[in-house]
């Protein structure tokens, strides 16, 4: 824990690609989006995947994105975002 | 398949020589099926769970349809105070229509002039099964998952729904325990409907965001 991150917090999503299941869409990983609130605390998916406790929880705050900055050759607007719900320990402030 | 009737034609066919092999069930079932109908069979013989339980869960799974979801947006749209409530807690929220969340966050997303959302579920097939039931097989695929999030306006042009460039398209990939509903905008020209006649303008699509709900011509 010890992270913290408040509404409005420019954040980039570390960019690694560990084994197993990993709810933070490799599309996101490496991009900078920006903290729009913070859901609570969860139990981490990514040790309740192997059987254990998912403990200790880790925050979850949904990030948004610029379309533009996931895909470089995006054809919508350049107004249009996308949201995805990050686990604190896939978030570093910017 | 047409060797149904042939299959039972034969099924009392004492077990001599020439008598048909057994049909296999028509359905095609994957691995991840007999892995679940595996499961099941343990439960039960294990005094775990009863078939009896089994049949009331899908019983009750089965009367949650999208008439619920709709339910609770007109509701949105007649009632400013529920929401108020509804976008604040949609969990909370949905308790007035006798629903409940279990182990996931209900978090609803309004449409405005400004910004239109839709909901994907990139990893899995998330979805708010509590509130809409069982989710259409399209919103499971790859193409729907892959293409929403990389090429949404082209997504929803397909399912008939075109928006102006300067209204933001917001993509919700459910990545995590939230499961998003899409509060439609109230279309124009339903300023005398009554909450039920609104109730039925409001389609699964257009809580899923791929559509947005019409008001009848007249």
């Amino acid at each position: 824990m010890g992270r913290e991150f408040s509404p409005g917090t420019r954040v980039r999503v570390r960019e690694d690609f560990p084994f197993g299941h990993i709810r933070t869409p490799v599309y996101v990983r490496g991009k900078e989006g920006v903290v729009m609130r913070r859901f609570g605390s969860f139990p981490n998916p990514e040790t309740l995947a192997i059987g254990r406790d998912g403990l200790p929880k880790k925050a979850l705050y949904e990030v948004r994105f610029r379309q533009a900055d996931l895909w470089p050759d995006y054809q919508g607007a350049l107004c249009d975002t996308l949201d995805a719900d990050i686990y604190e320990h896939w978030l570093e402030q910017v | 398949m047409t060797n149904h009737a042939h299959h039972h034609d034969h099924d009392h066919a004492p077990a001599h020589d020439h008598a048909a092999p057994p049909q296999p069930d028509e359905k095609i079932h994957s691995y991840y099926q007999i892995l679940g109908l595996a499961m099941k069979e343990l439960l039960i013989e294990k005094g775990i769970v009863t078939p009896d339980e089994i049949r009331r869960m899908i019983e009750f799974r089965d009367s949650i349809t999208p008439a619920t979801g709709a339910a609770i947006v007109a509701r949105a749209w007649t009632d400013p105070a529920y929401k108020q409530r509804l976008l604040a807690d949609g969990s909370e929220a949905i308790r007035e229509f006798g629903l409940d969340m279990g182990g996931t966050t209900l978090v609803v997303v309004e449409n405005t002039p400004a910004v239109h959302n839709v909901i994907v579920c990139t990893l899995c097939s998330c979805y708010p099964r509590n509130v809409l039931g069982l989710p259409p097989s399209w919103y499971k695929s790859r193409e729907y998952r892959a293409r929403t999030v990389r090429e949404p306006r082209r997504v929803l042009a397909e399912f008939g729904t075109q928006l102006a460039a300067d209204v933001e398209v917001r993509v919700h990939d459910s990545t995590a325990d939230m499961r998003y509903l899409v509060l439609p905008m109230r279309p124009a020209g339903s300023e005398n409907m009554d909450a039920a006649e609104l109730a039925d303008l409001v389609t699964r699509d257009c809580m899923i965001g791929v559509a947005v709900p019409k008001a009848p011509a007249c």
